[in-house]
């Protein structure tokens, strides 16, 4: 086997990186009075469940459809003009709340030939954070598909609902993401 | 129907990045994993992610002396930084956005949370940037060298200088953000942010003085290259064929 280069170690965020990595508007992903416009919000909770005030989620989903915009996915599903299926969200420094404006992704292949249940994968970075940790957003009305999804079938039972955003009200979920304890939220390592 | 590509990256190496929690950074101790992390089967949804997307909407902006658009150049010591972004494999990696933030000459971020440290700021100086890799995995910018300035961890503290990368790369898995370092810098050794990768891979966040980039009479060069994560050579369930 041919010798790797070693990776280049992550390293935290830390407080400033509001400058470059968001800019008002980038948690939007589709204009108000978007068909099928959905809001996700919540917060990130620290081991002492104390709101962190300067968290950086990304997110990374496919259309409604359920293709990606990305050069591997070859697949004959409309793509929507100007959807990059990309977004960013800080926490607010006064609530520690986050919200994404999107819509909710159709379902995607799952490694066995079947279909995922609807999710949204979401990277959470901050000051305090050595590495960005990986998640999954799972929606609370898709009982069924989310039943037979493979990844949330691995899980042990207990650990599944943190990864299932709660309809709070029509078209909104709540997704609040755990470090630390019982109830910590499922990070994935891929 | 096409079928998508489903392609087979190795894994993050573990063994080369920092651990969740660092208590010599002391921030890290609470705001990190402490459930072991659930490895999952790569999936479209992973082996896609959005730095494509990213790059087709993000245009170049790398000359953070001149890019505040007040017409009159930052202060302090002008600087070259280029380098490539490659996969573990040493391919170049092209298209890829290299987003990057920096206090000023004095140490002093251009950010309202930074109110401790009375260093001036430089109204001709932001400390922002971004760059498209180009065919080879290229990037470059011309900026000011950044000052080092003193954070409140512990007693005294100083973070070296230092420039944050920011880089998606083709795939979910390779988001990588780091910082970058200037070689002979006295406080490196001090530090728990740069202390917290495994000392095997320290040196890999440093970059290098070269005097091939360097241009006479304009500013001093330095080379610094990234690595992400890369595809796997043979994916694993082929490696007895």
């Amino acid at each position: 086997m041919s010798e790797l280069l070693g990776q280049t170690p992550s390293q935290t965020v830390g407080p400033y990186y509001t400058l470059r990595l968001f800019k008002e508007g980038e948690n939007v992903l589709v204009p108000p009075g978007h068909p099928g416009r959905i809001a996700i919000q919540g917060r990130v909770l620290d081991g002492d469940r104390n709101p962190i005030e300067d968290a950086l989620l990304e997110i990374w989903q496919a259309n409604s459809a359920g293709r990606y915009r990305h050069p591997d996915d070859h697949r004959e599903l409309a793509l929507d003009n100007g959807f990059t299926g990309f977004g960013r969200a800080i926490t607010d420094f006064e609530t520690g709340e986050y919200i994404f404006e999107t819509v909710k992704p159709g379902r995607v292949p799952d490694a066995e030939g079947a279909f995922q249940a609807p999710h949204i994968s979401l990277i959470v970075q901050g000051r305090g954070m050595l590495n960005p940790v990986f998640t999954r957003i799972y929606f609370s009305d898709e009982d069924e598909a989310n039943r037979d999804d493979l990844i949330l079938r691995g899980l042990p039972a207990a650990r599944r609902g943190t990864l299932i955003a709660e309809l709070v009200e029509t078209a909104v979920y709540r997704f609040d993401v755990l470090f630390q304890g019982e109830d910590e939220t499922v990070f994935f390592d891929f | 129907m096409s079928e998508p590509v489903i392609r087979h990256y190795g894994p993050k190496a573990y063994a080369d990045h920092p651990p969740f929690s660092y208590p010599d950074y002391r921030s890290t101790v609470k705001r990190s994993p402490t459930h072991d992390l659930i490895r999952i089967v790569q999936t479209l949804s992973e082996t896609t992610g959005p730095g494509p997307a990213w790059t087709e909407i993000s245009e170049e902006d790398t000359d953070l002396t001149t890019n505040t658009g007040t017409g009159s150049p930052a202060i302090g010591e002008r600087i070259i930084v280029t380098g490539r972004v490659l996969d573990e494999n040493g391919h170049g990696l092209p298209g890829t956005v290299v987003e990057i933030w920096q206090p000023n000459a004095s140490g002093r971020y251009a950010h309202w949370r930074e109110t401790e440290f009375p260093a001036p700021l430089d109204p001709n100086f932001v400390g922002v940037g971004q760059c498209l890799t180009d065919d080879h995995g290229g990037y470059r910018f011309t900026t000011i060298k950044p000052g080092p300035y003193p954070w409140g961890n512990h007693p005294n503290a100083w973070r070296p200088a230092h420039i944050h990368f920011s880089i998606m790369g083709p795939s979910l898995g390779t988001r990588l953000v780091t910082q970058m370092y200037f070689p002979g810098d006295p406080l490196i050794p001090l530090d728990p942010i740069f202390n917290s990768a495994p000392p095997h891979a320290r040196s890999r966040m440093i970059a290098t003085y070269d005097h091939e980039v360097t241009e006479a009479n304009w500013a001093l060069g330095y080379r610094w290259d990234v690595v992400l994560r890369g595809e796997l050579a043979t994916p694993m369930d082929e490696r007895d064929d």
